[in-house]
Parts: C-alpha cells; sequence; structure tokens
C-alpha cells in the first residue's frame, strides 16, 4: 500500500483516477490514521461502515470523471450530513442526526467523494482555539500542548496529521484562515455567495462563508472548484457560472499590483511575524509583483464592529434550539419558559452564551441604533476601504494571525484577547471578499506561521495563482513525527 | 335616500367622547404555498401535515421568497391606492414562543413593500375616505392547541410561514359601524383582486383594533389601547363599544388610561388586560440576513396595474351610469365580486330593473335564509334570467313569479319547465278571459247594481273574483282592459 501521508488531495485524485489505487485502499488508510490518532480528538462521529461501503461501490463504478473521484474527506460538523450525527460541537444538538445533506457537502460526493467523518469544531463555530466544543478541546499535531485555532480546529488539526486528505470549514471571522495558519496548512474564505449556506449550521448569516482547507494550493483549487456554485436554495448564493479553479491554476504574477496595508502593522506585533511578512513582499517582488503601499483606515473598527454584527446575528440565529422541535431538551422545569431557560442554560456553554448575551443586548430597542446600526455603517466604510483600494492593487498580503498558536487553556479566560487573534481575518468577513491563508514560515519555536493574501470580490482564481507563486517560492516543509499515534 | 347625521358618540352627564379606531388587518394571502417554503397552504390538512424543514426550523434551513406573494401584495397595494415601494427589507421579529419554530417572525418593519393609500367608505351620512398606513409581509405563525390535553400543549405547525398582508390603517375610523364597513370594504377589494379569500372563520382575516377616546372637539389623541386578535366583525364591533365605555369611565373618574395590550371575551363582552406597556415584548428587530433586499421593477407593477381587474369603486361608478342605480342599490350589487358576477350575467339577457330587484330582494332573502353564498345559489344566473323574460314577456304575472322562484330555490330547476308542468302560464287570450270575466258579472250581478250606482270599491273585488276563477293565472292588464270595457257597458 503507497503511503497517502505524503500524497497531497490532487495526486490521490488521479491515483484512483488512473485506477492506480482503488478507492477503498485510499479509505482505508484514512481509517487507520483516524483511530490511530484519537489523542488528538480532532473527529466528533466517524462513519466509517459507510465509508468503506461507498469506497467498494465507487471502485465498482465505471464513471471516474468527477473532480474528488473516490477520495475519502472528513468535513467539520457544521455541515448537515444526511443520516450522520451533526452536533455544531454542542450538547443540544449532541443527538441531531440531519434527514437532509448540505448544499457544499452533496457538491463533493456529487464530484466523487465519500464521507469519512464529522470534525470537531467551536462550539457553533464560536471561537478561536477548538476549546469551546462540548466535545472537548481538539489539539493541534504540531505540538502536544497546542490549540489547533479554531473554529475550524478539528478539521485543521485532522488535516495536518493526515487524517483527511482534504477538509471543508466554515469562517465567519477567520475560522479557516486562522486554525490553517496555526497548522502549517492553506485554508481560502471565498466571496461571500460563492458556496452555498444551505445546510450549514448557521452562526452569524451574513458573515458566514464555507471554504477549503488543503495541504497545499492546487488541492485547494481543486476543492473550491467541487464545492461552489449557485443555489437557489440560498437567497444569497451568487448566481454566476462555476469556474475551473484548478485547471486555470498558474503561477503568472509578474507585473500584478500588491498592495501592503499600513493598519495592519498593529502595536507589539512580534517580530517574527514582521519578518514573516517582510519576507512575503521580498517573494512577491522577486516573482515580478509590484508593492504598493496601501491604507485601510477604518481597519482599527473591524474587531468591535464584529463583536456586534456577529452576536446579533447569532442570538437570532440560534433561537431555534429550544428544546421544543429536536435536540436536547432540560427535563426540569415546571412550565414553557423553565423549559427554555433550562434546556438552553444546559444545551449551550459559555461562550455561545456570552455571544448571545452581547447579540440580544446590542438589538435591544434603545441600544440598536447606538450598537447594531452603528456597526453596519461602519462595516460599509470598511467595505469601502477594501472596494478603493482594489482600484489600484490586484491583491493585499498581511499576515494571517499575530501570532503562532497558543497553548490550550492560556486564553480561555480571557475572551478579549481570544477575540484579537481575528484580528487580521476579520475584516475579510465583513467586506464578504476572498482571502487565502498559505503556510509562509516558522517562529524561533518551528511553529507554522501563515501570511494572507486578499482581493476584490469573485477574484477566487487570482487570489489562488498568487499564492500558489508564493507557496513555490516558499517552499514550506513541516515534518511531524506523529506522536500522537 | 337622505343623508343622516354621524353620531357615534359615548354620551355621558358632562360629555360627549370621540371615539378613534385604527386597524392592523391580518389577511391571508392566497397563494398555493408558503411565504418562504413550498409547503401548501391549504386550510383544514391534518395536523403537521404541511411543514417543511423550512417552516420548522431546522438546523441550516434558509428561506426563499415566493414570488407569487409579492405580486399578491403588489396587486392589492395597488387596489389601496397606494404608493408601492420598489425596495423593501424583510426584518427578524424574535420572541420565543412554542408555535413560533425559528424563534424569530419574518416580517417587514421599517421599510413595507406597500407604503401609503386610502379607500372610501360609503355610510349613511355620506362617503369617507380611510387613509392607509402601509402594508407590509409577514409569516404567519403555527397553532398552539391547549385543549387536548390537561398537561400538554400541542402545536399545529402547518400555518407556520404562510403569507399575511398586514394592512394598517390610520387612526381614521370613528364608530363600530365605521369598522364594519372599513373590513367589509377591504374584504371586497381583496376578494376582487382574488389577493385574499377573507374568510373569517377560517382566520384568514382577523385584526387587532386600536382604540382611544377623546372629548369632542379635542385636536389631539388619548391614550390608546390594542385589541389583540379579534376575528369577526360582530365582535370587533362589541370590543370597540366595550372598551371605549371603559376607558370614558376611567376617564371621568379622573384616573389615566395605560397603553396596553387587551383581549376581548367575547362572553362578558369586555376586554381585559393581556401585557402593559413596560411587559411590552422587545422583538429585537433587525434586517433578515439570510433575505437580500427585496427591489421591485416598476415594470413589473405597471404590468400588474395592466391586469387589475375593475374593482368596486368602479364598477359602482358604471353601475350607476350604464344602468341607472342609485348610489344604495350600486353599492348592495357590487360589495361581494361574486355578487356583481352574478348580476351581470343575469342582465346580459333580462331587464335591469327588474333584475336588480330580484336579486336584491327575494334571492338575497333565501341566501340569507339558507346561509348560502351566492355563487352557491341554487338558482343560477341563467335560471333567473329566464325567470324575469318570462315576466317581461308577460307569460306569468310578477305572482306567479314568486311560486316559481319558489320552486326554483326548491329544485333548482329550470323556470319554463316549472311553467310548463305547473300549467302557471298567464292566461293572455282575450276571449277566454272575456269568458272569465262575463262568469263573474253574471254571478254577481247585485254587485254590478252597487258598482253601477257608485260603489267603486267593488271594482277591486271583481278583479279578485276573475283572478281567483282563472287559477291567479290571468295577465292582470289585460283581465283589467276587459273588466273596465264591460262595467262601462
Amino acid at each position: 500500500m503507497s503511503d497517502f501521508n505524503k500524497s497531497s488531495l490532487s495526486e490521490i485524485v488521479n491515483l484512483i483516477k488512473s485506477k492506480k489505487v482503488s478507492s477503498l485502499e485510499v479509505t482505508n488508510h484514512f481509517i487507520k490514521n483516524v483511530e490511530k490518532s484519537k489523542k488528538l480528538n480532532s473527529f466528533i462521529t466517524t462513519c466509517f461502515e459507510e465509508s468503506v461501503k461507498n469506497a467498494k461501490q465507487f471502485d465498482s463504478k465505471k464513471n471516474f470523471d468527477g473532480l474528488l473521484s473516490g477520495v475519502p474527506l472528513a468535513v467539520k460538523d457544521l455541515f448537515c450530513t444526511k443520516n450522520v450525527k451533526t452536533t455544531a460541537g454542542s450538547k443540544i444538538l449532541e443527538n441531531f442526526t440531519p434527514t437532509y445533506e448540505s448544499t457544499v457537502t452533496r457538491n463533493l460526493w456529487s464530484e466523487g467523494a465519500i464521507l469519512l467523518g464529522k470534525l470537531n469544531c467551536d462550539e457553533f463555530a464560536m471561537g478561536s482555539s477548538n476549546e469551546t466544543s462540548y466535545f472537548g478541546n481538539t489539539i493541534n499535531p504540531v505540538g502536544k500542548d497546542l490549540v489547533p485555532g479554531g473554529s475550524s480546529g478539528g478539521s485543521a488539526s485532522a488535516l495536518a496529521a493526515n487524517l483527511t486528505p482534504a477538509t471543508i470549514g466554515t469562517d465567519t471571522g477567520g475560522s479557516i484562515r486562522q486554525p490553517a495558519s496555526f497548522t502549517g496548512t492553506v485554508g481560502l474564505k471565498p466571496t461571500y455567495g460563492l458556496c452555498s449556506r444551505w445546510g450549514i449550521v448557521a452562526f452569524a448569516s451574513s458573515l458566514d462563508q464555507a471554504g477549503p482547507m488543503t495541504k497545499n494550493v492546487e488541492d485547494c483549487a481543486l476543492l473550491l472548484e467541487a464545492m461552489s456554485g449557485h443555489d437557489e436554495k440560498d437567497s444569497t448564493s451568487i448566481n454566476k457560472k462555476n469556474e475551473k479553479y484548478s485547471k486555470n491554476l498558474n503561477e503568472k504574477i509578474k507585473g500584478l499590483k500588491i498592495g501592503i496595508p499600513k493598519e495592519y502593522r498593529i502595536e507589539n506585533m512580534p517580530k517574527e511575524i514582521d519578518s514573516l511578512w517582510k519576507k512575503g513582499i521580498d517573494i512577491l517582488k522577486n516573482s515580478g509583483a509590484k508593492i504598493v503601499d496601501v491604507s485601510l483606515p477604518h481597519t482599527k473598527y473591524a474587531l468591535p464592529t464584529y463583536y456586534i454584527v456577529a452576536p446579533a446575528e447569532a442570538s437570532s440565529n440560534l433561537a431555534r434550539y429550544d428544546g421544543v422541535k429536536y435536540g436536547y431538551r432540560s427535563k426540569k422545569g415546571k412550565n414553557l419558559i423553565e423549559m427554555y431557560e433550562n434546556t438552553r442554560g444546559e444545551g449551550f456553554g459559555d461562550e455561545v452564551k456570552r455571544r448571545i448575551f452581547i447579540g440580544t443586548y446590542v438589538l435591544s430597542s434603545g441600544y440598536y441604533d447606538a450598537y447594531y446600526l452603528k456597526a453596519q455603517k461602519v462595516r460599509r466604510l470598511i467595505k469601502n476601504d477594501f472596494d478603493k483600494c482594489f482600484k489600484n492593487v490586484d491583491a493585499i498580503l498581511t499576515p494571517s494571525t499575530p501570532s503562532s498558536a497558543f497553548k490550550i487553556g492560556e486564553k480561555t479566560n480571557d475572551p478579549i484577547s481570544m477575540y484579537l487573534n481575528d484580528i487580521f481575518t476579520v475584516p475579510v468577513n465583513l467586506a464578504g471578499i476572498p482571502a487565502i491563508s498559505i503556510p509562509a514560515g516558522q517562529d524561533e519555536k518551528g511553529y507554522p506561521l501563515g501570511l494572507q493574501l486578499i482581493t476584490k470580490a469573485l477574484d477566487e482564481q487570482k487570489v489562488l495563482n498568487i499564492a500558489f507563486a508564493m507557496e513555490k517560492s516558499i517552499d514550506f516543509k513541516q515534518s511531524l513525527n506523529r506522536w500522537w499515534e | 335616500m337622505e343623508k343622516q347625521k354621524f353620531d357615534y358618540f359615548i354620551k355621558t352627564e358632562k360629555n360627549n367622547w370621540e371615539v378613534i379606531i385604527g386597524l392592523e388587518v391580518h389577511a391571508q394571502v392566497i397563494s398555493e404555498s408558503k411565504l418562504f417554503s413550498g409547503s401548501s397552504t391549504k386550510f383544514g390538512a391534518k395536523p403537521n401535515t404541511q411543514v417543511s424543514l423550512v417552516d420548522s426550523a431546522f438546523p441550516g434551513m434558509l428561506p426563499v421568497i415566493n414570488q407569487y406573494c409579492i405580486e399578491q401584495a403588489v396587486k392589492t397595494g395597488l387596489g389601496l391606492n397606494a404608493k408601492i415601494n420598489l425596495l423593501s427589507i424583510f426584518d427578524r421579529k424574535n420572541y420565543f414562543y412554542a408555535d413560533l419554530p425559528a424563534g424569530y417572525q419574518i416580517s417587514q418593519y421599517k421599510n413595507p413593500i406597500v407604503g401609503e393609500g386610502s379607500l372610501t367608505l360609503d355610510m349613511p351620512y355620506g362617503s369617507k375616505k380611510v387613509g392607509i398606513e402601509r402594508l407590509h409581509l409577514e409569516q404567519d405563525a403555527g397553532k398552539s392547541i391547549h385543549d387536548l390535553s390537561p398537561d400538554n400543549t400541542f402545536v399545529d405547525l402547518n400555518r407556520s410561514g404562510v403569507a399575511l398582508m398586514e394592512i394598517v390603517s390610520k387612526p381614521d375610523l370613528r364608530s363600530p359601524d365605521e369598522v364594519n364597513a372599513y373590513v367589509k370594504k377591504l374584504r371586497s377589494i381583496m376578494r376582487y383582486l382574488k389577493t385574499c379569500d377573507g374568510n373569517m372563520q377560517e382566520g384568514s382575516l382577523r385584526a387587532d383594533v386600536n382604540v382611544s377616546v377623546r372629548k369632542k372637539g379635542d385636536k389631539s389623541f388619548g391614550t390608546r389601547c390594542e385589541i389583540k386578535n379579534v376575528n369577526s366583525i360582530k365582535f370587533m364591533e362589541m370590543a370597540i363599544d366595550s372598551e371605549a365605555k371603559r376607558q370614558v369611565e376611567l376617564l371621568e373618574s379622573g384616573k389615566k388610561i395605560d397603553q396596553e395590550t387587551r383581549l376581548f371575551d367575547t362572553k362578558k363582552n369586555e376586554t381585559r388586560s393581556m401585557r402593559s406597556k413596560e411587559e411590552a415584548h422587545d422583538y429585537r428587530y433587525f434586517p433578515d440576513p439570510d433575505l437580500l433586499p427585496l427591489k421591485i421593477e416598476q415594470n413589473f407593477i405597471d404590468n400588474l396595474k395592466k391586469k387589475l381587474p375593475e374593482l368596486p369603486d368602479e364598477k359602482k361608478d358604471r353601475f350607476i351610469k350604464k344602468f341607472k342605480l342609485t348610489s344604495y342599490e350600486a353599492n348592495l350589487l357590487v360589495s361581494e365580486v361574486n355578487i356583481s358576477k352574478y348580476f351581470e350575467e343575469v342582465i346580459k339577457n333580462s331587464d335591469i330593473k327588474l333584475a336588480k330587484n330580484w336579486i336584491t330582494g327575494d334571492l338575497f332573502a333565501v341566501l340569507n335564509e339558507k346561509n348560502l353564498d351566492i355563487k352557491d345559489s341554487p338558482v343560477t344566473p341563467k335560471n333567473l334570467s329566464s325567470l324575469i323574460n318570462a315576466i317581461s314577456s308577460g307569460e306569468i304575472s310578477g305572482k306567479i313569479a314568486k311560486k316559481v322562484f319558489e320552486i326554483m330555490v326548491e329544485t333548482g330547476d329550470e323556470p319554463n319547465k316549472i311553467i310548463k308542468e305547473k300549467k302557471l302560464k298567464q292566461q293572455s287570450d282575450p276571449k277566454e278571459l272575456e269568458k272569465i270575466v262575463s262568469k263573474v258579472l253574471k254571478d254577481n250581478s247585485d254587485k254590478v247594481l252597487q258598482y253601477k250606482s257608485g260603489k267603486e270599491k267593488l271594482y277591486g273585488f271583481f278583479v279578485g273574483e276573475a283572478m281567483k276563477l282563472s287559477g291567479g293565472k290571468a295577465n292582470p292588464k289585460l283581465l283589467n282592459d276587459i273588466l273596465k270595457e264591460k262595467l262601462r257597458k
């Protein structure tokens, strides 16, 4: 059997398509990896019996045309999967099994992929370290006391540890890019509306966007191509033709103008982040791109804006978890109100409750104008900043995170410092534009660090191409000794 | 008809109080499927059989607007001479209740699809224009059923997500009668437009009633109370009257009105407090991020405008002009679209005056008695038209016609068939009538003498006798002519 741990998603697809290996062989390999890696706690649910059955069924097919032919994939447990438990990392959905399949995962399966299992995440995708999950924190394969980032922490951990050849996450304020940065992997948040939100457990509807998490940029293009597409069932889905991101991937970036926003040079930024950024700039220069200083003046308001808009939407989105129709219901309580209070009190974790409180507060009459409405106006200004910027440059380069992966428990009692982790990623969600994080180096402890590339809406091909070119020059290598097995 | 004077005031020893009323009518949109999902909206299905994953708010489910409901709302707006807003926004109204699966209702708050408009009421004291503040689209909630079990509440989500139009009037109404006329006019317009069936028993039309009082002549409004969810016109009238009296009593005894939401107890005929202003829900409205702002093209509105049917006011004007009806008669005939259709069908081939009298007289009486809608009338327009023609042509008398009509109501038969079978055809043969008259005069020769000596009152007696002898079938005009002729000799 080949060692698929060294293979990329694209390589595995080619091996299966050319019948050099069977889907079953690949599937069994990853099942074994998962079984040996319980320490990481990156899976909430596995469905190996089904995976094996589907792999066998795939191998007996004549048609191997799908973009993801016969590849087993684990996905973040925020995507509803038909007949497979979907928890969103919460006690309140601990035993919830959807009767329906999210559009994005259905797209994967119709391209030939096979579901391997459901990956751990922060509860309702609220968190930056995967520590808010009801199913326990996930460990970063980079180091046994490190968080993998969040909220797609289980996805990043499983990917870095080769428990899945690629995966998908969701990104509301950095939930794909920050864990990618913390684990030395590639993560892309597409333009808002490129991937359907139908069937994804909602956190903040105007910000949530599903995206690929992969080992390299080529895989990222391939997976994005497979998962994206217009969906009539999502009113915010963009109606446009699907693009061939993988076929059109190239590293020709000569002459492109790349902006460096001065507002991202924040106070007390670790030196290694600064030098990583410089390294990125040099690489782009050497590839023939032009570097331009740009300004995004409203950047400093992005985090406070985000922490009004996202909790506001969340407080409303999570109202449906009330114990009446599905999910957890407390046995305590004499009447409807008490049943609600006990169900939600027992069913939600602290971080989720905190955000429901904030969201409820900022939407309350008398506070709406001062908070929510003001935040929406600032959000518009942040978007205008980017729009203006992209009149002059093709892309923007920033660090992905202000630090490398931190220690488990280090920030759990300090939500503000936890929130600050998203400082470079959040503006992108507020503006609804695409951004990719690629591994670009290591800090002195050897922990991976990522760089973020941002483009205007629907410029996914360009952001992928620039990342592709940079990836070649960076030649990032991460060898993990599989200490967890 | 002579104009009456408006006179609805709560009269006390000290004052005359004017009652100010505004209505928020919830009208269920006629549509096959719900506002944001494909589930059926049919009334009366088994509980929870018309519920999609969207209606029951499963994780990750998203609303998609039903284009047809937008059309219906715009049509209704046009029928109310209202401004159609090219941009409107769906908001979430957040509150917890067991029959509200998502924990929020999708509604329109600051930017409704329809803005200001108006409709005109025909009151005994003249016509009155009532302002419409706005019309917006929103989802209905499910239904909580509390009386099936002592310990449990059951929830039926069939209604959850059904499209409603909330139509808000300006505080322009001044009496229960005006409210009655307003609701009926609004319902009539929506029935003409086929945008709401107005069936109050099935709950497809219900209203929240805002009531306040002020001393006659005062310019500023008093504090209002909202009476929630009143589901019949009669109850609206009762609720307003009792609420207005309650408010007057409070004010006259030096107390204040608290702005609050009240419920009408139909058994006790009184309103009682449901929740005070302090207890009022904070609905935390905000634009629904799952839905884009609703943009409508002017073109879309223009096309709907072109296809708009003739509405009650226009029809009334036409009836008055074309058919020489009085305003009162025209009102009777246009108040319901089905009545106007029936009328227009009958007069295609028959006398207008007779048609009007028969429809608003005998037919309405029968329908009322049998509690039937005119579209279910046992007497079809075609049959009524035949009956009227039989009268016009002299084939039967008006009196016989009543007899035929009765049989038509019972059997649904065609009148000519009834006339033939029952031998009810009018006797119009002069020779036959002469025979009858001669016999009557001969049999009553003493009375003929009295008549000729001046007792002219006896004339009616001769007519009656002759009619009796003909079995009621004698052509009255011809009979008169012959009788007069004979008596003159």
